[in-house]
């Protein structure tokens, strides 16, 4: 009976001394979370990396890189939940849903911890802040930048969209078509839709080259669309003369770099991402910045960003991939 | 006799075609250039295939939905099977594409012929499962041109006499399949079991074990077409093709096959993918707003049907010729 005795306390005191332990070590190291929407994804894999990165910049910061196995929402609550258990100071997160995590954030967030989300946003009330990868207007600016780097003396270009009726595309062309005035020379002949279907995209971008024999580029801000229109180029044997640009996922434009049919193309890069969601989360768990609307939160080597009325900001322009990069990034996403 | 062959159906498709391609040429001249004309016939190659297989389904009063599903996931296994051994010849893809989409058709066949189930019912569940199917093998990813081999790519757009193989395997299909369905006791059989189930039935034809080969062609014709456009288009994810199959069966019904079974030719289907081809090569290139291309696509397949429909109302049928001439 004593001897069971002993071992209660024993194992009780050993318990508390982990406790304190742990304590200690939140004293000495910021730990900051970084929740993906499922484990395994090379994006976020990437993302992981950059977060690594700003930690050894900051020092004293300890990255816990978290998610479920599958993106799902209920598992993220329960990621979150076992975070809020273990007392982490900062949670960044990139939602399954918006909405369905609010409850479980919120909770974070009334025990002191710092809640931001990342790339894919949380509604405005389980989030200070919402870290977006680009803006409209600096994704229009890009995809028209995109196709006049590669033309010094001006040329036709044509957009190949997904659906007449998709509001993102939309808003980018209309961005896009705000800042011409900075692109002179640079003339837009023709905007078609290839529905996001690689048959019918391939489809749009050979009439593209028949109704206009002197078109200088593609702009196809749709991954289906510049994958397809780099296909029918270059099977049109036009690779090298019509550059086709755009947005893009790196592994499934390597084919096209190497081809020549595209030059260049864009779209956030992972790595910045979680680095600067790890900045932004330091800065304000620290105390050194604060989320409000119009505060502006240093993100290390990224710059800043500057807080809209949503507490939600833009990172930078979209990363722009060639030849030069496409070999260690078609393997990350 | 030549009267008969001026007013068939075929005769009028084609001429439709002509017309709408003198129509085209007025805005846009070099549609009608002899290099484009091919190329739009290489690039409704696909169609052409997948409208035979579907004629051949229709034909026994049936339906494929699961052709694009099928072709789709055939494209997905044979790219996955490239990447993982590239240096397997590409003879050896054909024939694992052209089994697994047999194999496909044949599932589609057994249900309707040994468990009895509609057609219709038959192949929208197929038509869900091998895209689920896809999903599951692939993850959701992409297979993407840079991991498939040279060769994988070069085979369909490999120019023979002036023409891609492409383009050659659809005529290839079209002179084979004219002659099967004219010239052997399937193809009969597939018009009979159509056209009366139970006149088949009396004259020993077994209505579902032809309906179950109509399948199986079909199914075959969606895996070859199924590598022919993964290499094309040099991509294959999970939603390669979506909705192909209401083209196909489109192509069909403009070609005069009749829905209810019995009625159509390998030329019709020809026909009839070559008509939507035509439209939907140009389309882009004749500036028209997107949202009248819908509209028009379907207009034309409305238009053509009627038509059809009309020039197929016979005016009751005359089975006592002797009869009615002592009358």
């Amino acid at each position: 009976m004593i001897r069971f005795k002993t071992l209660k306390l024993a194992a009780g005191l050993l318990l508390a001394s982990g406790l304190f332990a742990n304590t200690a070590f939140a004293q000495d190291n910021m730990r900051i979370a970084l929740v993906v929407k499922a484990l395994g994804i090379g994006f976020f894999e990437a993302a992981a990396k950059g977060a690594e990165e700003a930690a050894g910049e900051l020092g004293n910061v300890e990255i816990i890189y978290t998610g479920p196995t599958d993106t799902t929402a209920e598992g993220q609550i329960e990621v979150i939940n076992s975070l809020i258990a273990q007392n982490v100071d900062a949670i960044a997160i990139s939602a399954n849903d918006p909405d369905a995590l609010v409850p479980a954030l919120k909770k974070a967030m009334q025990r002191g911890i710092t809640v931001i989300s990342w790339d894919s946003g949380v509604a405005e009330e389980g989030r200070q802040m919402h870290l977006n990868p680009s803006s409209n207007s600096l994704i229009g600016n890009m995809i028209i930048k995109l196709a006049a780097d590669h033309l010094p003396d001006g040329g036709q270009v044509a957009l190949l969209s997904a659906t007449a009726t998709a509001t993102n595309q939309n808003i980018w062309i209309e961005e896009m078509n705000k800042v011409m005035g900075d692109y002179p020379g640079i003339e837009v002949v023709a905007t078609v839709y290839g529905d996001d279907l690689a048959d019918k995209s391939y489809r749009e971008a050979q009439g593209l080259m028949q109704s206009h024999p002197d078109l200088d580029a593609i702009i196809a801000p749709t991954s289906v669309g510049i994958v397809a229109a780099a296909q029918a180029v270059d099977d049109a044997g036009k690779s090298g003369e019509i550059n086709v640009t755009g947005l893009g996922l790196p592994s499934e434009m390597a084919g096209a770099i190497e081809s020549g049919a595209s030059k260049s193309f864009a779209i956030w890069n992972p790595i910045d991402l979680g680095y600067s969601a790890t900045m932004i989360a330091h800065a304000l768990a620290s105390g050194d910045a604060k989320a409000e609307a119009g505060s502006e939160i240093p993100m290390g080597r990224m710059g800043s960003v500057t807080l809209d009325d949503t507490t939600s900001g833009a990172m930078a322009d979209p990363f722009v991939y060639d030849s030069s990069n496409i070999d260690e990034f078609k393997t990350i996403f | 006799m030549f009267r008969r062959l001026i007013t068939s159906r075929e005769a009028l498709l084609l001429a439709a075609i002509t017309l709408l391609l003198g129509l085209i040429s007025l805005r846009f001249p070099s549609f009608v250039a002899p290099a484009n004309l091919a190329s739009v016939f290489n690039d409704t190659s696909p169609l052409i295939l997948l409208a035979i297989g579907q004629m051949i389904v229709i034909l026994t009063k049936c339906i494929d939905l699961s052709v694009a599903a099928n072709l789709a996931l055939t494209g997905m296994v044979v790219a996955m099977i490239n990447v993982a051994f590239p240096n397997l010849p590409i003879a050896f893809i054909l024939v694992i594409a052209v089994m697994l989409g047999t194999l496909m058709g044949m599932v589609n066949g057994l249900l309707v012929w040994k468990l009895d189930i509609p057609p219709i019912v038959v192949t929208l569940g197929t038509m869900t499962i091998f895209r689920g199917i896809i999903f599951l093998i692939s993850d959701g990813k992409w297979v993407n041109s840079h991991e498939m081999s040279p060769a994988f790519k070069a085979f369909p757009r490999a120019a023979l006499l002036g023409l891609p193989v492409l383009s050659w395997i659809a005529i290839f299909a079209v002179l084979v399949f004219t002659v099967v369905m004219t010239r052997t006791t399937f193809g009969r059989a597939a018009y009979a079991a159509g056209g009366n189930s139970h006149a088949a039935t009396y004259a020993g034809i077994n209505v579902g074990r032809t309906q179950f080969y109509a399948f199986t062609l079909s199914g075959a014709l969606a895996g070859l077409t199924g590598y022919l456009w993964v290499s094309r288009y040099a991509v294959a994810y999970v939603d390669i093709a979506g909705g192909f199959e209401l083209d196909v069966v489109a192509a069909c019904v403009i070609g005069g096959v009749a829905i209810t079974g019995g009625i159509g030719t390998v030329g019709g289907a020809l026909l009839g993918a070559l008509f939507l081809g035509v439209i939907k090569n140009a389309l882009p290139v004749v500036n028209i707003s997107p949202f009248w291309q819908l509209a028009i696509s379907g207009a034309a397949i409305i238009i053509a049907v009627t038509l059809n429909a009309r020039a197929n109302r016979r005016k009751g049928r005359i089975i006592l010729k002797s009869a009615e001439q002592a009358a």
